[in-house]
């Protein structure tokens, strides 16, 4: 029998505001440990939280991208347990009433799109961060526990998705969808490897095509979007197995182990933790103005779905409209050089051929490099005037990333301008035609295949710099 | 001058000052002679600030040689109990855990006064987290009532209501989450003002219950606690429960008097279940009003018996979470264990007194899964209840009274083996903790055994200009001039 896995994702997303969730401290990565702290997110006694206007906002934005439904009242919660990097012992987070709640974010699958809906979307405060020393780093055999708060405190969106997921490919692909979103509205710089988004997931497992549910457990700690895929899986495959073996699931909560390549039991529902969650008193509830909400609904910016069917509207092909629609600052850029004149298909081609290529190498990214709209607009007029090859366009390309200029500086700098004055070429193509006149002859015959050797005949004469096609119809003029 | 300075009501030695009879200098030495008369029987302050004391007096006084108007508290004397944080100096909460903990930060109040140019002589003695109605509970030993050094002063903010009572302090603040000013006022005789919840901040206060923790002055006078009132009230962007706008005006209606004021006289707590002493003073007091001119009529508050209850889930539930930021690891006392879960509850169940971990351990289990309806969520139906009662009361009165204490000081010991009995000290003023408006405890008279009687007067929130006429109308007919025997010298 065949069994098919259900799956709900939640993520953590750290929100990209310049101050942290409950007090004034700079929200930002890589500082000095215990650099960004204050008496608040420190837990010292008498301190207050004071919500930070800027994260809710952001927050309410994803909720209305996303076809939520925003509280009008909501309210913060706190959340009780004990542990060493959670300064007052007490997390701030929601609880019933989040910011928004109900929504959904359609991803491709294997045959169409399905549409994950998503339970709620809410805001919290994040934890500091733990390092333990000695042993293997392992908790339990740990001689001592380092404690940066400098993550103490830095504004956390939770966005819950409903079991809406089929298999540890669609759930990896809700996780990319829901980046490029986070990225397509600026609230986050989503970056996997400083942890800035972080998964956990349910996943049962049941016969394909059923209705009910299985026994679901719960995965916590997949860093990226490779991980999220491989702990699924492996997932998967276990209850499968179990199953398959006229097993039972247990209900728990296992950690994905990165290195080992599988989940491991962790806290077990007898120990589960009672959160005694009540509304946090030092707190008055959110209320969101309608006024409020209309503006930023205003400001929504074009969503990665909207972007890709435009671009495909545009004459993209399906690749190369994600490509172009995702990568961070790609669609400005495509934007800005159709507005300059630049071919949409011809751009992104460039953009995901040869511009990524040359970052690649050059080892930055497109925000760094001095590529504009306007440069890739110029390009595609000195290519459409005969005056740059293909080959020669993905040069100055090159040059251009490298700094060299705009590409009409780098093709004269490196000498890569085609002939495109007519009397030069009339000139190059007589002289060639009068020093081969057999050759001539056989063509005037019918022996069309002479035609090649004349050309190359010519671009050795013009050093190469001759657009052949013109060459060619030259030639063919010049003989017939 | 003649007389001791120690003895001078605020609004005296602040003229005092001006006219140059006074420096702030010579008003702090003559408090720190009062204190050092008096601490070693009282036990009212836990740090003496000497040096920041001297330095402000001296500001004081040079702000003063200069010409200029430093304010009505420039280089007055004042007391700060010890739950309100001080930048670099000793914040204790009356806690062992907390023992040698300095701040690094001044609470918003204490950075208020500071501005005010005040001198702030010390920090004061309390239940350990105020959580306490007699100071018994300090982790550093009990405050005595200058009155009669065998009773307690009251709490949670016994030290300062001690201190103000007997001349170590002109002034001081406490706070008050069930009536942790007005009872220790009413059984150290003086005025304790709880404002309404939110004009005053509370950052910086550790914190006991959020949502019914207000901080508030202790005075000699009326019109001192209206002073200091003035001073510490206002927005704080710093506390998102404040107040954000403009908060009541005091002083034009102060002298306004009793005539045409309408006082409602609680039912439920103006009648049996107080001593006779207390209820005699408080039936005097009534009188005097209605024969000066103003409207006394009783009013019935039916969710008032159950405001207690309601009290005693909502504020350890509060506390049982504030209070989990105690654990060792970033501050306080630390006590050593294998691992870090180890270390934290071998200093919490070291740091904490009994009754600390008496509510905790309450808080805690009215959260719990499956018990957080039954008794949270019914404790914050109650509240609403009371809320509601005290709305339509107000539609009819302008202010509620009723005794502040059922009875007077009781002695030390006589109920610290009874949590019960002890709880039934504030029966009387928390119910406007869970409403949230302001009221003040004024003494009007005394009993047998020469002990003070408080009397207490309720407004609704944001009420503070007719709560403090009604009360100043109550001092002027009670005429309490009495004072206590460790604050004359003869007695020491």
């Amino acid at each position: 029998m065949g069994y098919e896995a259900v799956i709900g994702v939640e993520t953590h997303v750290e929100l990209a505001t310049r101050s942290k969730m409950f007090c004034g401290c700079p929200n930002g990565f890589g500082a000095e440990p215990n650099s960004s702290i204050c008496p608040v997110c420190l837990g010292l006694p008498g301190a207050l939280p004071v919500p930070n206007a800027r994260a809710i906002e952001a927050t309410v934005s994803l909720g209305l991208a996303l076809g939520a439904e925003v509280a009008p009242h909501s309210v913060f919660h706190r959340k009780n347990y004990f542990y060493a990097d959670l300064p007052k012992n007490y997390q701030i987070s929601q609880f019933d009433l989040p910011l928004c709640r109900g929504g959904h974010l359609d991803v491709e699958a294997e045959g169409g799109t399905r549409r994950v809906g998503l339970t709620r979307i809410h805001l919290e405060e994040d934890t500091g961060k733990s390092t333990h020393l000695g042993a293997s780093g392992r908790i339990r055999a740990a001689e001592a526990v380092l404690l940066d708060f400098n993550r103490s405190g830095v504004p956390l969106m939770e966005v819950v998705s409903e079991p809406d997921l089929r298999s540890p490919e669609e759930a990896r692909a809700f996780a990319a969808e829901l980046r490029a979103v986070i990225l397509a509205l600026g609230i986050s710089e989503a970056r996997l490897e400083e942890g800035q988004m972080r998964f956990d997931a349910n996943v049962s497992v049941r016969p394909e095509g059923g209705s009910g549910l299985g026994t679901k457990v719960e995965i916590k700690n997949m860093n990226s979007l490779r991980s999220l895929q491989r702990a699924l899986a492996f997932e998967a495959e276990r209850q499968t197995g179990l199953l398959s073996a006229g097993g039972e699931v247990e209900q728990e909560t296992r950690h994905w182990d990165e290195a080992a390549g599988c989940t491991r039991a962790g806290r077990s529902k007898e120990e589960s933790s009672d959160y005694r969650y009540f509304p946090e008193p030092d707190l008055v509830p959110v209320a969101l103005e309608a006024a409020l909400l209309d503006r930023l609904r205003e400001a929504l910016p074009e969503l990665p779905a909207q972007r890709r069917a435009r671009y495909a509207a545009l004459g993209l092909d399906a690749g190369a409209a994600r490509l172009v629609a995702e990568g961070d600052g790609y669609g400005p850029l495509l934007d800005a050089a159709v507005a300059a004149g630049a071919d949409p298909r011809q751009g992104a081609n460039w953009l995901t051929g040869e511009v990524t290529a040359h970052l690649r190498r050059l080892g930055i990214t497109l925000a760094d490099a001095p590529l504009t709209g306007a440069h890739l607009g110029e390009l595609h007029g000195l290519v459409a005037a005969g005056r740059l090859s293909a080959t020669a366009a993905k040069e100055v390309l090159a040059g251009v990333l490298e700094g060299e200029g705009t590409p009409a500086e780098v093709a004269a700098r490196r000498d890569l301008i085609q002939i495109s004055d007519e009397t030069v070429l009339e000139a190059a193509v007589a002289e060639v035609l009068a020093a081969h006149p057999a050759e001539v002859e056989r063509l005037r015959a019918g022996e069309q295949r002479l035609i090649g050797f004349l050309v190359g005949k010519v671009m050795q004469v013009t050093g190469g710099k001759a657009d052949p096609r013109r060459v060619s119809e030259a030639v063919r003029r010049a003989a017939g | 001058m003649s007389g001791d300075p120690a003895d001078l009501t605020i609004a005296e030695a602040a003229a005092a000052l001006r006219s140059g009879a006074l420096s702030a200098a010579d008003l702090l030495a003559a408090v720190r002679r009062r204190a050092g008369a008096t601490e070693a029987q009282l036990h009212a302050y836990l740090t003496l600030d000497v040096e920041g004391a001297e330095r402000a007096a001296e500001a004081a006084d040079a702000a003063l040689s200069r010409g200029e108007d430093p304010g009505p508290l420039a280089g007055i004397p004042l007391a700060i109990k010890d739950n309100m944080c001080t930048r670099g100096i000793e914040t204790t909460s009356g806690s062992r855990l907390l023992a040698g903990y300095r701040p690094p930060y001044d609470a918003t109040v204490v950075g208020r006064l500071r501005a005010a140019g005040a001198v702030i002589v010390g920090k004061t003695n309390l239940d350990e987290f105020a959580m306490g109605s007699s100071t018994e509970n300090s982790a550093y030993g009990p405050t005595r009532n200058p009155w009669d050094p065998d009773r307690v002063p009251g709490g949670s903010s016994g030290g300062s209501a001690a201190a103000v009572a007997v001349g170590s302090a002109l002034g001081a603040l406490g706070s008050d989450t069930g009536g942790s000013i007005r009872q220790p006022a009413a059984l150290c005789g003086i005025v304790g003002l709880k404002p309404t919840y939110g004009l005053v901040s509370r950052y910086g206060l550790v914190a006991f219950a959020s949502s019914l923790d207000q901080i508030g002055p202790f005075a000699r006078t009326v019109e001192d606690a209206a002073t200091l009132f003035e001073a510490i009230c206002g927005h704080d962007p710093s506390d998102a429960t404040s107040y954000r706008g403009v908060p009541p005006v005091v002083r034009p209606t102060l002298e306004a008097g009793p005539e045409g004021l309408r006082v409602g006289v609680i039912a439920e707590l103006a009648g049996e279940g107080n001593e006779p002493a207390v209820l005699a003073a408080f039936g005097r007091t009534l009188e005097a009003l209605e024969v000066a001119g103003a409207e006394v009529r009783e009013v019935s508050l039916p969710s008032i018996p159950y405001a207690l209850d309601a009290y005693y889930l909502i504020a350890p539930a509060e506390c049982s979470a504030n209070l989990a930021r105690f654990d060792g690891v970033r501050y306080g006392r630390r006590l050593p264990g294998d691992t870090v879960e180890q270390m934290m509850a071998a200093t919490r169940r070291d740091g904490f007194g009994p009754e600390v971990t008496r509510r905790i351990l309450l808080g805690t289990y009215a959260l719990s899964a499956g018990y957080y309806e039954a008794f949270y969520g019914r404790a914050q139906q109650v509240r609403t209840l009371v809320i509601e009662d005290f709305a339509r009361a107000y539609g009819r009165v302008d202010v509620l009274v009723c005794p502040t204490s059922p009875t007077t000081a009781f002695a030390i010991g006589e109920r610290t083996e009874d949590p019960l009995a002890m709880y039934l000290a504030d029966v009387c003023t928390i119910p406007s903790n869970l409403v949230g408006g302001p009221g003040i405890s004024l003494p009007v008279g005394r009993d047998g055994a020469g002990l003070p009687i408080g009397f207490q007067v309720l407004a609704p929130p944001l009420g503070e200009a007719v709560l403090l006429r009604a009360a100043r109308a109550v001092e002027v007919l009670a005429g309490f001039a009495a004072r206590p025997a460790l604050a004359t010298s003869e007695a020491r």
